[in-house]
């Protein structure tokens, strides 16, 4: 059995000669087989690509507003090549920097962290490990990706405008968001938020509805719902948080734009514009409504990005330690009270709005409940890695630093949701530090964990592992290096969405520590584009997969061929006897969940 | 130049990685894939405890560098139970902190695959997850008490002599109004607000109650040792209210006033003293974004004895009294005597300009 420990050589290839075609293949044009695809498998790279060059542009914005923070009196004359007049002299304008602030959040919340990750593995690993064709329906899963691309455009284009994209912050609180007279960004940049993110909220919904129904009506014999792996539960749990609340940040923005253009007060009320000396006629809406619209779903969003990258470690982790994921049942009972809650928790982003005391007091109550499922999935990874057989594959490693990095971001989440420390850390670099490390790079942690871990399986080739290394050794450093000393900054008080310290004597001490983590951030920005690269690259160049199933894994897609054609499965569709996570079970090494139990087979 | 050179090193940096890692997976097939897997798997593993030992060394550094400049003495009652339970709360997510994250790279080091080591069939305990459900309930519950009991302390009813302030704020400064010598304050009316008309509140001249209102911008008095209540508004988008000595934050929300109240415990001269720091002044800064000048959003607040709030208050005129003087005189005049730091970032608000009509 000890070939079945390497890393590449787990199971003899009976079938390497399969590379795409599965008997019944139809003929395709190029449209129809790379643009408008009906196949879960292309539809999921599109998001994933789509997803990346998102990553880049996001990511590139920060490193440009870092470099302001870093270095507020240099100037970078190379910024006005590309930005023009948005930074003349090689300054940023405040304009530009609220706007390169604000659609940094967007895209990487939404158009990344959500569009990429959910809309990349819930296509990609669902059919393929429930055992079915396809998606429940194929063309509007095409129809998600495609509505996906032209939010794409329409956020993309808003960057172009003569009056900037949005710049009121990611969360859009009216009524600056609402009042072109009041923020430039608020003008045009506004509108092509908002038709954006509704393009966004319909493709969620197309893909979120797919995924359901396509989790709980199209498994293959045998697959019950405790057979499921991890990953699956996970994206069900998110497609379902997805559904319940996108439609209600679609109706906030619904009635944002009826305040914007049709007169209405529905976040408005008793304005005076400072800039053209004019009192709106407005009265009677209040801001308070839009934010409670906004955080419904604001805050299960940030689970929505959360919960699948929890899936995909937990099953990358089980397969790693040769072990089974310790306690299922617990896992996906934890998966369960996250979602529930998350919809119970949305009021603790206002603590300091104005809220009624007591209703505060309740939501600090629910809010620090969530920290008990989200214990118990960190104690059962420990219990997972504890007496395992650990292969560091890149995979893994980025799975080990997922449980790190959700660690140190998931303890803060304790101070803030605690209404009483709210008050002093409310929107200060404490709160940056928090939501970057537990939503942010720890999402991205799972999400490269399933891309090194699925990326043989999607194209049929490896990542150059050396890279792997640098780029998770770089990343899990370069992570604490920028975030870790945020705290720091938070705990003075140091606000957040400031473009310059140096007129504050309260905060004006941390001029070294801003520079040091702008250059910290470039660095890491770089191994990212690296990763890139390695990824680009090894999609045509990479070592090609010789065996059906490298890494010795229990679920049902490694028992397609290599390079799986549309439909999955050439023959029958496998029946499943077993639950996935038969590792070192009985002193076997791992038992696929296609093989039917022994006779004298012990009971997990 | 130096843009072009760095960008040259960067790719020439990147070439050498790629081609190492290019020739590193030609090596590897040479090697034979096993032994490939065990140097690889031997190095992660080890780093990984050097990460450990790395991180936990850095975490005490970065303690050691920076907590000097974070949370001086909090200046206000509140602002000290706020710290109190932030203590308690480092306390307890510290411990949590590092036994999972010893435990997570320990883990990682100790059990890296071995080829004489199988793995343990561990799939569920109830026992020990009942363990991890209850213990992290109980500290929880522990956070929970001790928070609230703070919060509603806290968020309460403020004191029957505290004095009131309103605070409002603008694109992008504070406006502080004070009630007079009646100790209410006169109605507004947003509709009313005229910056030329010196009448940057919107108060209404009808209403007598407001004839003693004292209205001030960029700095706000306040006395030590007694109570104060700020209600607090925005004349436009939605500001914050950050008091950071204070430990105090509040928003400010066009049409829906909101309150919080504090006790603050030092003059600004005795804060000097006591952080060593001749420029300590208290801060007001704007928490919540409101627009391009957002960052530069600053207001002050000079906490001072009871007799010198009385002098200072004796010689501030009714904003009433301002614009009858105007109208009576209309000359341009600076009509704020208080004493503000000149900052060229911060522009003087309207109101602070007395402007003809």
């Amino acid at each position: 059995m000890s070939n079945e420990l390497t890393v590449h050589g787990a199971v003899v290839s009976h079938d390497t000669h399969d590379l795409g075609h599965d008997g019944h293949h139809h003929h395709q044009s190029f449209i129809t087989k790379y643009v408008f695809s009906m196949d879960h498998k292309t539809i999921c790279k599109q998001f994933l690509i789509t997803g990346i060059i998102w990553a880049m542009i996001g990511g590139l914005m920060s490193v440009i507003f870092r470099l302001q923070l870093g270095y507020p009196d240099s100037t970078f004359p190379w910024l006005e090549d590309i930005l023009g007049h948005w930074a003349k002299g090689g300054k940023l304008t405040p304009e530009a920097y609220y706007a390169l602030v604000t659609m940094h959040g967007t895209i990487l919340v939404f158009f990344v962290l959500t569009g990429g990750l959910s809309g990349t593995f819930a296509n990609f690993l669902i059919p393929l490990q429930i055992g079915a064709r396809d998606m429940a329906s194929p063309f509007l899963n095409m129809l998600s990706y495609w509505f996906f691309w032209t939010a794409s455009v329409v956020m993309l284009s808003s960057l172009f405008i003569e009056t900037g994209p949005a710049s009121g912050g990611w969360t859009i609180y009216p009524p600056l968001s609402a009042l072109g007279d009041a923020n430039l960004g608020s003008k045009a940049g506004m509108d092509f938020w908002i038709v954006g993110m509704a393009l966004f909220v319909i493709s969620s919904l197309l893909g979120g509805l797919n995924y359901i129904t396509t989790i709980l009506n199209m498994r293959t014999k045998g697959m019950s719902m405790t057979r499921l792996p991890l990953t699956i539960w996970a994206l069900l749990f998110t497609a379902i948080l997805g559904v319940l609340s996108f439609p209600v940040l679609l109706s906030g923005l619904i009635l944002l734009f009826f305040d914007r253009h049709f007169g209405t007060s529905f976040f408005l009320s008793d304005i005076f514009i400072t800039a053209t000396q004019t009192a709106l006629p407005n009265e009677g809406g209040s801001p308070i409504l839009f934010q409670h619209l906004f955080w419904f779903l604001g805050h299960p969003e940030v689970y929505i990005i959360i919960l699948p990258a929890m899936g995909l470690v937990s099953e990358v982790m089980a397969i790693n330690a040769r072990k089974p994921i310790f306690g299922y049942m617990a896992m996906v009972g934890s998966l369960f009270a996250i979602t529930i809650l998350a919809f119970l928790v949305w009021a603790h982003h206002m603590f300091v709005t104005g809220l009624n005391p007591f209703l505060g007091s309740v939501f600090v109550l629910l809010t620090l409940l969530i920290a008990v499922p989200s214990a118990i999935k960190v104690f059962n990874w420990l219990t997972t890695l504890w007496r395992g057989n650990l292969r560091f594959t890149p995979g893994m490693l980025f799975a080990i630093g997922f449980v790190s990095i959700f660690i140190s971001g998931g303890l803060t989440g304790i101070f803030i949701g605690n209404s009483t420390l709210d008050i002093h850390l409310h929107d200060t670099y404490f709160m940056i530090a928090h939501f970057h490390l537990v939503m942010g790079v720890a999402a991205f942690f799972g999400m490269f964990c399933g891309v090194y871990h699925w990326f043989p399986k999607m194209f049929g080739r490896y990542l150059n592992n050396t890279m792997a290394y640098i780029h998770f050794w770089v990343t899990l450093v370069g992570a604490y290096l920028i975030f870790w000393p945020m705290h720091y900054e938070g705990l003075a008080g140091m606000p957040r969405r400031y473009m310059d310290y140096s007129g504050w004597s309260s905060f004006n001490m941390f001029a070294g520590l801003n520079q040091f983590i702008t250059d910290v951030a470039m660095v890491v920005f770089a191994v990212q584009l690296m990763f890139v690269f390695n990824f680009f690259y090894s999609i045509f160049k990479g070592r090609r997969v010789t065996t059906l199933n490298p890494w010795g894994a229990n679920s049902l897609e490694w028992t397609t061929p290599i390079r799986p054609g549309h439909g999955n499965w050439p023959g029958e569709i496998p029946e499943v006897h077993r639950w996935a996570y038969d590792y070192g079970k009985d002193g076997r090494d791992f038992i696929p969940q296609t093989e039917p139990l022994g006779a004298d087979e012990q009971h997990h | 130049m130096s843009t072009v050179f760095l960008i040259a090193i960067l790719l020439l940096g990147f070439v050498i990685t790629f081609q190492i890692a290019k020739a590193s997976e030609y090596v590897g097939i040479l090697k034979g894939e096993k032994k490939n897997f065990q140097q690889n798997n031997k190095i992660n593993g080890f780093l990984m405890i050097v990460f450990l030992v790395l991180g936990l060394i850095g975490v005490y550094w970065c303690n050691e560098l920076f907590k000097g400049k974070i949370l001086g003495e909090a200046a206000s009652d509140h602002g000290k139970k706020i710290d109190t339970m932030l203590y308690i709360t480092i306390a307890i997510t510290g411990v949590v902190f590092f036994i999972t994250q010893i435990l997570l790279f320990w883990f990682s080091y100790k059990y890296q695959h071995s080829e004489t080591r199988k793995a343990y069939y561990f799939p569920h305990n109830n026992k020990l997850e009942l363990i991890w459900t209850v213990v992290p309930a109980i500290a929880l519950t522990v956070l929970v008490g001790f928070g609230l009991m703070y919060w509603f302390q806290i968020t309460g009813e403020a004191p029957k002599n505290a004095m009131e302030v309103e605070v409002t704020g603008k694109q992008f400064n504070w406006i502080f109004r004070y009630p007079g010598k009646d100790n209410v304050f006169g109605r507004k009316y947003y509709k009313n607000i005229s910056d030329a008309k010196n009448n940057s509140l919107g108060l209404l001249w009808d209403d007598e109650r407001g004839h003693d209102d004292i209205v001030v911008s960029n700095t706000m008095y306040l006395i030590k040792g007694k109570p104060v209540k700020l209600i607090i508004n925005s004349r436009d988008v939605i500001h914050d209210v950050g008091m950071v000595a204070f430990r105090m934050k509040m928003d400010a929300v066009p049409g829906t006033p909101t309150t919080i109240w504090f006790t603050p415990l030092y003059t600004t001269a005795e804060m000097k003293k006591k952080t060593g720091n001749p420029d300590f002044e208290y801060e007001i800064s704007c928490d919540q974004m409101c627009g391009r000048g957002h960052y530069s959003m600053r207001g002050e607040i000079q906490v001072v004895t009871p007799e010198e709030f009385i002098l200072w208050r004796a010689k501030q005129q009714s904003n009433y009294a301002q614009v009858m003087k105007d109208q009576a005189a209309p000359a341009p005049e600076k009509t704020d005597t208080t004493a503000i730091a000149p900052s060229a970032k911060i522009k003087m608000a309207g109101a602070a300009v007395a402007k003809t009509d």
